[in-house]
């Protein structure tokens, strides 16, 4: 039995916390709510940090918690990265990091020390006290110190919450990495729903205590039922390849098997799998395929549906020829104007394509 | 003149052990009572502060009846072969643990409160068993609060002299520590001899609790993120 199998019930605070999901053995997999719904809850009891009345909790073949065991925190082989970055301030970074390293057996120390150093970037930090530590880099220290203890399952309690904007796109990609890196199946609690386009693979939807839709992020992510498309940054993930380079206005193109769109040049190689990101906010909708704009990505797609976001804006769910799924947010006046309806064909223009990965 | 350093030995061993002891007594209440949230934790923390308020001839007289040969505590010390405590060091002893525990308690309690639950749940996270964490996370960082527990309970206790007179008396060599003799110098109007110690018990005063703040400043210092 391969994967991750979470139930759990308890009381919790005002209201009670029902959920049950399932995750891959591989990838992130986001634990999406907004805050209340439950989702650190979830985690602290995946962790047994609290021991909720009636849980199951399995990881591969290995059970942590069901009606008759109760394996404590310290016996479970998980990494915890939490809110603020919580660095024991009697040890220097390098004692952090060596902390949860020296209380796992050697024949189970899987990931080498200079590799999480290297990989979080944290090499020049180490001989220092950890109060000399920017927020950034302090919580680049407490994903190594989680990581080096080869756990079987990462935790993350929203661990960009805490830092400012420019901090949080320094770690980003020290994530992305992570991911591609060592494979360890991670659960990332995060009300933010750039953060889950850009890192995950899974998606579980919570709200007051009960997980209302769970799956591949991608489709989740623009559906117009939950809860993430009334965000003021709703946006869309694709699945492409990288197709070209244009060396002479430093674009590279993305295909969309059929389509392409343009993003700044990167140094990725031809047929790569890419990931685009792709706000509902830079989507403007036309009735023909413009060739006098500036807008170099115009994509054909037939509307699937609408939903208004409050009584100016809407939101409009696309298919594109491939399939995938993209969001535009548009006035209900333009809307009505166009005669927006539901299998009309129309052309999306985008201003503007976020590379991912 | 010949100075008597016979009391000043007693008080600094009977201190010396009453610390000790107090450490090992008062860590788990403290921790108890920084964790706990039973509804009688207020009960608790009101007894384990009683001395602070209470006359110590209040404790001691209470102290003397339940030591006494028919008392609670007497009937257990001998029964277990310990003979009767009044008038003895471990009388003194087991008075003095009573009489500072909350100089220990107190501390060490909001030591552990400040610490939180983050630092323990992230060492157990790290794979730490609670003895683990409790010895390499709280320990070191509840230290000014293990200080300042160890000192305020040496120092109280070598100031100790109502529950001292009540249940230890003025034996030389057993139960006549420094508060007793500078008590019996006067008296005797041996002025001379109530100086020299009443002097002594002030420098060292002072001294103990300069290197406390002292040594709490540079601790609090270092710790600051």
């Amino acid at each position: 039995m391969s994967g991750i199998e979470v139930s759990i019930k308890s009381r919790l605070g005002h209201f009670d916390l029902d959920v049950a999901f399932t995750a891959p053995p591989r990838g992130i997999t986001a634990l999406f709510g907004r805050s209340g719904s439950g989702k650190t809850s979830v985690l602290r009891a995946v962790a047994g940090l609290v021991r909720a009345p009636q849980a199951h909790v399995r990881i591969n073949d290995e059970i942590w918690q069901d009606e008759k065991r109760f394996v404590p925190t310290h016996r479970r082989p998980l990494g915890y990265v939490f809110q603020e970055a919580s660095l024991f301030p009697h040890l220097s970074v390098k004692r952090n990091l060596e902390y949860g390293l020296r209380r796992v057996p050697k024949d189970q120390q899987q990931i080498p020390f200079h590799d999480v150093v290297e990989l979080l970037g944290i090499a020049a930090l180490l001989k220092r006290a950890t109060n000399r530590l920017s927020g950034g880099e302090r919580q680049r220290v407490a994903i190594a110190r989680a990581l080096l203890t080869s756990p079987r399952l990462l935790l993350m309690d929203e661990p960009l919450s805490a830092l400012d904007h420019g901090a949080k796109q320094t770690i980003l990609p020290y994530l992305e990495s992570l991911h591609d890196e060592f494979g360890i199946p991670s659960l990332y609690v995060s009300h933010d729903p750039n953060e889950v386009a850009r890192l995950a693979d899974q998606m579980v939807v919570l709200e007051q205590g009960r997980v209302i839709a769970s799956g591949e992020a991608a489709p989740l992510l623009t559906r117009l039922d939950l809860p993430l498309s009334g965000y003021d940054d709703a946006s869309a993930l694709l699945e492409g390849s990288i197709a070209s380079h244009d060396h002479t206005y430093h674009l590279t193109w993305v295909s969309l098997q059929g389509n392409r769109v343009a993003v700044s040049r990167e140094d990725l190689p031809v047929g790569r799998h890419a990931r685009v990101q792709i706000q509902a906010r830079d989507v403007s909708l036309s009735l023909h395929a413009h060739a006098d704009t500036s807008i170099l990505n115009i994509l054909p797609c037939r509307v699937i549906d609408t939903h208004d976001i409050n009584p100016t804006q809407m939101l409009v769910r696309l298919e594109l020829e491939d399939g995938q799924t993209l969001l535009s947010r548009i006035t209900r006046r333009s809307a009505m104007g166009m005669g927006i309806h539901e299998g009309m064909a129309l052309y999306a223009q985008v201003k503007s394509v976020a590379l991912l990965s | 003149m010949t100075f008597d350093w016979q009391p000043v030995w007693l008080t600094l061993k009977l201190a010396g052990t009453t610390t000790l002891l107090l450490m090992l007594v008062g860590t788990p209440i403290a921790w108890w009572l920084a964790r706990t949230q039973a509804w009688y934790k207020q009960a608790l923390s009101a007894v384990v502060a009683l001395p602070l308020v209470l006359p110590p001839t209040v404790l001691g007289f209470y102290l003397l009846i339940l030591m006494a040969p028919d008392g609670a505590i007497g009937r257990l010390t001998q029964a277990l072969g310990l003979g009767t405590l009044p008038f003895t060091f471990g009388g003194l002893v087991f008075a003095s643990v009573l009489y500072s525990l909350p100089f220990v308690v107190q501390p060490l309690q909001n030591a552990f409160e400040a610490l939180g639950t983050r630092p323990v749940e992230v060492a157990a996270t790290l794979r730490a068993s609670p003895w683990d964490r409790f010895l390499t996370v709280v320990i070191p960082l509840a230290r000014p609060g293990f200080l300042t527990a160890a000192v305020l309970s040496f120092a109280h206790t070598v100031g100790e002299f109502g529950v001292v007179l009540m249940i230890g008396g003025n034996i030389p060599g057993e139960t006549k520590v420094l508060s007793v003799a500078i008590y019996d110098y006067v008296e005797t109007l041996e002025y001379t001899q109530a100086h020299w110690l009443a002097a002594g018990m002030l420098v060292f005063s002072f001294l103990v609790l300069v290197s406390l703040y002292l040594v709490n400043g540079r601790l609090t210092r270092s710790h600051q993120p």
